[in-house]
C-alpha cells in the first residue's frame, strides 16, 4: 500500500499522467485492480521471494533466508545448468524446458487450482487442466502438450463428520473434480498417464488439485528461430485467440491468494470448453510452424493485465485497447475486462506484416482472433478505452515494485505420542486391512475414465500386469511416431510426513518421484523436476497464532529439497507454490498439512527396455534394493492403527534421507540394468512398506511368491514389514539374468528375498517365524473395493 | 513406387489425427493432416487424394451427440466429393469418433450397392455402463468380408476409449441383413472363450460397450469404407501392448522389426490403391 501512495505522490509520476490525459495523483480503478492482479501472492510468490528470519529452537541455531526461491530453489539448479548443457529455458517462462535430443525438447509444467476446485468442483478442475495445457501452449513460441499428469488431495471419501459451511463433501468433491480432468483431458486430446489421489482429513478444508502437462516441441523452427526463445519487438500486434471475456473468473488470482469463507465467491471460478481451446491449439501450433508467432503467453490468473503485462516486458511497453476485446455479454466494465480469467484464451504476437496470414488461418479454424493491442517501447503500461486512458503504468513498477515482505519463522519440533506395535499383531489381516485403505487401495475404476493413450505413445500405462489392473510406478511415452526414444513422468508425494517434519516431508516426495521413474529405467542423467508447494499461511498473524511454526516447516522443506536435489543433480525447472491452504479461522480454522508435490520428467533411452512393476514369472528371483530402517514415525499403518485404537500415536522417526549420494549410485545401476533389459520387474516402497508392494506386485502378475523379509534391515520385523524407509525398491529378475543383476549392482545394498511362487499364495517369514500368508484373490479384492466407483462405497 | 495419398481430418476436436498421419507413411503413404474447412472451402479437393481417414477424437465436442455435427457438416458440405469417392473405388476409414462420424453421416453401414445415400442406418450409443473407458480389448476380423481394409486379419489386441460405442440397429432383421452381408468387419471377442457364439453379447469388459452381436466395426457393401470404435493405430508397434514388458505378446511377421498388429489394417488400404494404379 505504502509503495502505491509514494508512487502517486511522485512530482514526475504527476508530470506524466497529465500529459497522457489521466487522473494525475490517484490510481483509476483500472490500475488498482491490475496491481492487486500482479502484485497478489498468486502472481508474485511473496512469501518465497521474503526475507526470513529463521529460528531454530532445537538447535539454536538462528539464521536469514534472503528468499526461499533464490537461495534453495534457482541456485542449485544454476549451478546445475552450468554443468550441463540440456537446460535449455528454467524459472521464466511458462515452463522449464530442455533439450530431448538435437532434434526436439520437451517442457514440464504442474499447477494447482485448488480454490476453485473447493467452490465448484467440476468446473475448477477441468480450467485447472486446460489452463495448464495453455502454459505449455505458451512456453517459448509455443509447445504442443502431449501428456497430463493428475494429483489430488482430497478428505476421506466415506467422511461422516461436519463439513464447513460452503465446502461440500469429500466424495462430491472427488466426483465433481475426476469428472472435470476427465472431460478436460480427454476432450482435448492429451493423454493422463500418470497420477495419484491422496487422503486426509484436513482436505476437507481445501482440497488440493495439482494438474500437470508435459510438452513437446522442435527444438528449431522451420524459419530457424529456436522455439524456447521469445522474439517479440516494439511494433509487433497483439491479438487475443480463442475465447471471448467475461463475467466469469473474476477475480481469480485475488480470491486465491486468501483464506476460503463461508462468503467466497464462485463467480471467480471460471468456465471452462475444452474444444473452443482444442481448435485454439491446433492453430497456434500451425501458426508456430509458419513462423507467424513472436510471442505467446497464456491468459490464465489475472487475464490480459497478467498475459500483455508480463510480454510488455520484453520490448519496454504496450499499449492496449480494452473496447477491441471480444466479450461473452456486454455491460463489463474496462476493470472487468482487463483482469477477467475466462477461459481458452492465449495472448499473441505477430508482426504486422504477418497479420493477414494469421488471421486467414484463424478465420480456417473457426477460431476468434482479435488485435487488441500492441508493444511499445515507451516503457508504460498503457491501457486505453476507446480513445480515453485509463491505465498509465510504469512497467518497472508494475513488475518490480512489490516491496519484499520480512518475515518470522520460529522451528520447534512438535510432539507426538509414539507410535507402539500393538502385541499379537495378525499380520495377514493388517495386510489386507492396509491394501483397502483409501491411500493405497486401487482408483483404476477412477483412472479408465481418462484417455491415456490417445497420441499411441504411451509404453507404461497407469495401469499393467496379467489383468491390466496393477499399479505403474511412472508413465513412460514415446512421443516421435517410430521412434523407441521415450520420456519418463512420475510423481511424489507424502503429506503426512509433515506431522513429523515437512524437511523429511520434501525429501521423501523426492526421492519418492525418482525412485518411481528410476522404476521404469529413466537416464537418471537427464532428469528434470517441478517443485509443487501447497501450504497453509505461513505468516504469523492474529487469525495464524502458529504462522512461525508453518514458515519453519517452509524453510525445513526448501533446505531438504536442496540437500536431495544436488545429491540427485535433479535440476528444479519450474515450480508454483500456493500459499493460503486454510478454510475459516479461530477454532474452526481447517489447515492442510504442508504438502509438495515433485514432478519429474526425464529421458529414457529405449522404451522397449522398460519394467513394470508386477511379477512376471514363476522361479523369478526377488531382491530389495536398498535397506529398511526403524522408522514408523507417521506410516500408513500407524495412522490405520491409531484410527481403529489399537495404538495411541504416530510418533516415532519419520523416514529420512541421510546417504542420498549413495543411493543416486544404486538408482543409477539399477537403471542402467532396466536400460539393458536385464531386469523387468521394479516397484517401489511407498505406503505400507514392503508387506504393501509385495502384495500389489503379485496382484499384478496374478501370481504367489515367498518372501523371507530378515536381514533386509537392522531393525525390528514392523519396520521392515510395514516401514517406509526411502531408497527401497523390490526388483525380479530372471535366473539366467541373476548374476548380471548381481555384478551391476555391485557396491549398492542388495537383499535376496526369495522367489515368484506359482501359487496364489504371498508367503512372508521372517527366518523361521512366519509372518503372513495371504491368497492373491483377497488382496485383490480387498485391494480393488475401496475406492471401486463402479458400485463400491464412494 | 506409387505413394498413396491420404487426407487425414483434422479440427474442431478431433486428437488423433498426429497418430493415424503417422501410421499411414510407416506404410508407404503420404499422409497430409487436412482441415475439414480447407475441403468445405475449396481450398483443397478431396479429389486430390487416394484415401481418406477420419481419426479419433471428441468433435465439436460430441455436443448433441458423438460425431453428430461433424457427420452433418460432412454430409451437407461434402456430399458430392464423397459420393464421388466412393464410386472412384478409394477407400475410407473412420476409427472411434470417425466411426460415429461416418456412420451419422450414413455412409456406414450405407446402402445397397456402391453410391451413398447419406441416410442414417445405424447408431453407437452409451456403453452398457455408462461411462467413458481406456482398456484393452481383443478383437477377430471377419474372414468372409469383402473390406479392403481387413484383408489377412485374424485377431489383434487394442484399446478402445469410449464413450458412446455400443452399436445398435433399429431392428433384428437391419441387423440380420448386415450379418449375412459380411458387413461385420469386426468384432469383440473373449480370447478364454474362443467357443462362445459370436452374436451373443460378450460381458464387460470383453466387450465394452455391449455393443449389438458384439460389433466393434463394420464396412459399406462396396469394401471400401470401414469404421470401427477400437484404436489398431494405437497397436502400431509392439512396444505399445500392455503385456510387452511380460514378454507375453503375439508376433508380428514385418519387415519392421518392431510393427504392432495394428499397422496391417493401414498398409492394406495403401497396398490396395497401389495395386489399382
Amino acid at each position: 500500500m505504502k509503495a502505491i501512495q509514494s508512487h502517486y505522490r511522485n512530482e514526475s509520476i504527476q508530470q506524466s499522467r497529465r500529459a497522457a490525459g489521466i487522473v494525475e495523483n490517484q490510481p483509476t480503478d483500472v490500475e488498482l485492480e491490475c496491481l492487486a492482479q500482479t502484485w497478489s501472492e498468486h502472481c508474485k510468490h511473496k512469501i518465497f521471494a521474503s526475507k526470513i528470519h529463521h529460528k531454530d529452537l532445537e538447535t539454536g541455531e538462528e539464521s536469514v533466508v534472503d528468499s526461499i526461491f533464490k537461495t534453495h530453489i534457482m541456485k542449485p539448479t544454476h549451478d546445475m545448468q552450468k554443468e550441463v548443457d540440456w537446460l535449455l529455458s528454467v524459472f521464466h517462462d511458462n515452463s522449464g524446458v530442455i533439450a530431448w535430443d538435437d532434434e526436439w525438447s520437451v517442457c514440464m509444467k504442474a499447477e494447482t487450482h485448488n480454490s476453485p476446485s473447493a467452490l465448484d468442483p467440476y468446473g475448477g478442475a477441468m480450467t485447472g487442466i486446460v489452463g495448464v495445457n495453455r502454459d505449455i501452449l505458451g512456453t517459448g513460441l509455443g509447445a504442443r502438450p502431449i501428456a497430463n499428469t493428475d494429483v489430488f488431495c482430497f478428505g476421506p471419501p466415506d467422511w461422516k463428520g461436519h463439513i464447513p459451511e460452503n465446502l461440500f463433501h469429500p466424495s462430491r468433491v472427488l466426483r465433481g473434480v475426476h469428472s472435470g480432468v476427465r472431460v478436460g483431458g480427454n476432450e482435448s486430446g492429451i493423454p493422463t498417464i500418470n497420477g495419484a489421489i491422496i487422503f486426509d482429513e484436513r482436505y476437507l478444508g481445501k482440497p488440493l488439485v495439482y494438474c500437470g502437462t508435459v510438452g513437446l516441441m522442435p527444438r528449431r523452427l522451420p524459419d530457424g528461430r529456436e522455439s524456447h526463445i521469445k522474439t517479440p519487438s516494439a511494433g509487433d500486434v497483439v491479438y487475443m485467440v480463442g475465447g471471448r471475456v467475461g463475467y466469469d473468473g473474476i477475480h481469480g488470482a485475488t480470491f486465491s491468494s486468501l483464506e476460503l469463507t463461508d462468503e467466497s465467491p464462485s463467480s471467480a471460478v471460471q468456465i471452462g470448453d475444452p474444444i473452443t481451446q482444442k481448435k485454439m491449439l491446433d492453430m497456434l501450433l500451425e501458426a508456430r510452424d509458419m513462423g507467424l508467432i513472436t510471442c505467446i503467453t497464456d491468459n490464465g490468473a489475472g487475464g490480459l493485465s497478467s498475459s500483455i503485462g508480463e510480454m510488455a516486458e520484453y520490448t519496454n511497453g504496450c499499449k492496449i485497447d480494452l473496447a477491441k476485446v471480444p466479450l461473452k455479454q456486454s455491460g463489463l466494465s474496462p476493470w472487468e475486462i482487463l483482469v477477467s480469467e475466462s477461459q481458452e484464451r492465449m495472448t499473441v504476437a505477430v508482426k504486422p506484416e504477418d497479420v493477414d496470414r494469421f488471421e486467414k488461418l484463424a478465420n480456417l479454424h473457426e477460431v476468434e482472433a482479435t488485435a487488441v493491442a500492441e508493444f511499445t517501447s515507451t516503457g508504460m503500461f498503457h491501457v486505453e478505452y476507446n480513445d480515453d486512458t485509463v491505465a498509465y503504468l510504469p512497467i518497472e513498477f508494475l513488475h518490480d515494485g512489490v516491496p519484499q515482505l520480512q518475515l518470522e519463522s520460529e522451528w520447534n519440533p512438535p510432539e507426538h505420542t509414539m507410535f507402539k506395535a500393538p502385541q499379537d499383531s495378525n499380520h495377514n489381516n493388517i495386510l489386507i486391512d492396509l491394501l483397502a485403505r483409501p491411500n493405497i487401495a486401487s482408483k483404476e475404476t477412477w483412472v479408465r475414465q481418462y484417455d491415456h493413450e490417445v497420441i499411441a505413445q504411451t509404453a507404461v500405462k497407469p495401469f499393467v500386469g496379467v489383468e491390466r489392473d496393477g499399479p505403474a510406478d511412472a508413465g513412460v511415452i514415446a512421443p516421435i511416431h517410430g521412434n523407441p526414444r521415450g520420456l519418463v513422468v512420475s510423481n511424489g508425494i507424502a503429506p503426512r510426513y509433515s506431522d513429523i517434519d515437512a524437511g523429511a516431508m520434501a525429501a521423501a516426495a523426492i526421492d519418492e518421484a525418482v525412485r518411481n521413474a528410476v522404476c521404469v529405467g529413466v537416464d537418471v542423467d537427464k532428469i528434470a523436476g517441478l517443485d509443487n508447494f501447497c501450504w497453509p499461511d505461513p505468516i504469523q498473524s492474529e487469525k495464524t497464532p502458529d504462522g512461525k511454526f508453518k514458515l519453519a516447516q517452509l524453510v525445513r522443506a526448501n533446505r531438504e529439497l536442496e540437500r536431495i536435489c544436488r545429491a540427485y543433480r535433479l535440476p528444479c525447472v519450474s515450480g508454483k507454490d500456493s500459499m493460503k491452504n486454510d478454510y475459516g479461522k479461530g477454532v474452526d480454522k481447517i489447515s492442510i498439512p504442508p504438502t509438495l508435490l515433485f514432478s519429474l520428467f526425464g529421458d529414457h533411452p529405449d522404451v522397449r527396455n522398460t519394467a513394470t512393476s508386477d511379477f512376471k514369472n514363476s522361479g523369478d528371483k526377488i531382491y530389495l534394493v536398498g535397506e529398511s530402517l526403524e522408522e514408523l514415525g507417521a506410516s500408513e499403518v500407524s495412522f490405520m492403527l491409531r484410527e481403529k485404537a489399537s495404538t495411541n500415536g504416530i510418533g516415532g522417526s519419520v523416514p529420512s534421507l541421510d546417504n542420498p549420494e549413495k543411493l543416486f549410485q544404486s538408482y543409477r545401476a539399477l537403471s542402467s540394468l532396466i536400460n539393458s533389459g536385464i531386469v523387468k520387474t521394479a516397484h517401489d516402497c511407498s505406503e505400507g512398506g514392503l508387506g504393501v508392494t509385495l502384495a500389489e506386485m503379485c496382484i499384478g502378475g496374478r501370481i504367489g511368491a515367498n518372501v523371507d523379509i530378515d536381514g533386509t534391515g537392522n531393525c525390528s520385523l514392523w519396520s521392515r514389514l510395514w516401514g517406509e524407509s526411502l531408497g527401497r525398491i523390490v526388483v525380479a529378475v530372471s535366473p539366467q539374468h541373476e548374476s548380471t543383476f548381481l555384478n551391476g549392482m555391485s557396491g549398492s545394498t542388495v537383499t535376496y528375498l526369495g522367489n515368484v511362487e506359482d501359487s496364489q499364495l504371498l508367503n512372508i517369514i521372517d527366518g523361521y517365524e512366519e509372518i503372513i500368508s495371504v491368497d492373491v484373490s483377497t488382496m485383490v479384492n480387498s485391494w480393488q473395493r475401496t475406492l471401486d466407483m463402479t458400485g463400491g462405497g464412494v | 513406387m506409387y505413394m498413396p495419398k491420404v487426407a487425414v481430418l483434422f479440427g474442431f476436436g478431433i486428437n488423433c489425427d498426429h497418430e493415424t498421419a503417422a501410421v499411414f507413411e510407416m506404410v508407404g503413404g503420404k499422409a497430409t493432416r487436412v482441415h475439414l474447412n480447407s475441403f468445405i472451402s475449396g481450398d483443397d479437393k478431396l479429389s486430390n487424394y487416394d484415401i481418406l481417414a477420419v481419426p479419433g477424437g471428441f468433435s465439436f465436442g460430441d455436443h448433441l451427440g458423438s460425431g453428430r455435427l461433424m457427420g452433418n457438416r460432412m454430409r451437407f458440405s461434402l456430399r458430392e466429393e464423397l459420393s464421388n469417392f466412393i464410386q472412384n473405388g478409394k477407400p475410407i476409414i473412420g476409427i472411434c469418433n470417425g466411426f460415429q462420424v461416418l456412420v451419422k453421416t450414413g455412409l456406414l453401414p450405407g446402402p445397397d450397392g456402391n453410391e451413398p445415400d447419406f441416410i442414417q442406418r445405424a447408431s453407437l450409443t452409451l456403453n452398457d455402463t455408462g461411462r467413458y473407458e481406456d482398456r484393452w480389448v481383443t478383437l477377430e476380423f471377419n474372414q468372409h468380408s469383402n473390406c479392403i481394409w481387413t484383408r489377412g486379419m485374424t485377431t489383434i489386441d487394442c484399446p478402445v476409449r469410449h464413450g458412446e460405442g455400443k452399436y445398435v440397429m433399429p431392428n433384428k432383421e437391419s441387423l440380420r441383413q448386415l450379418s449375412d452381408n459380411n458387413q461385420i468387419a469386426v468384432r469383440y471377442i473373449d480370447p478364454d472363450n474362443i467357443d462362445a457364439n459370436r452374436d451373443e453379447v460378450l460381458p464387460f469388459p470383453k466387450s465394452p460397450n455391449g455393443s449389438m452381436m458384439n460389433i466393434a466395426g463394420i464396412s459399406d457393401q462396396t469394401g471400401l469404407v470401414f469404421g470401427l470404435m477400437p484404436h489398431p493405430e494405437a497397436i502400431y508397434a509392439q512396444w505399445l501392448h500392455p503385456d510387452y514388458t511380460r514378454g507375453t505378446i503375439p508376433n508380428v511377421e514385418s519387415e519392421i522389426e518392431w510393427e504392432g498388429q495394428g499397422l496391417q489394417i493401414f498398409r492394406n488400404a495403401v497396398e490396395y490403391v497401389i495395386s489399382k494404379n
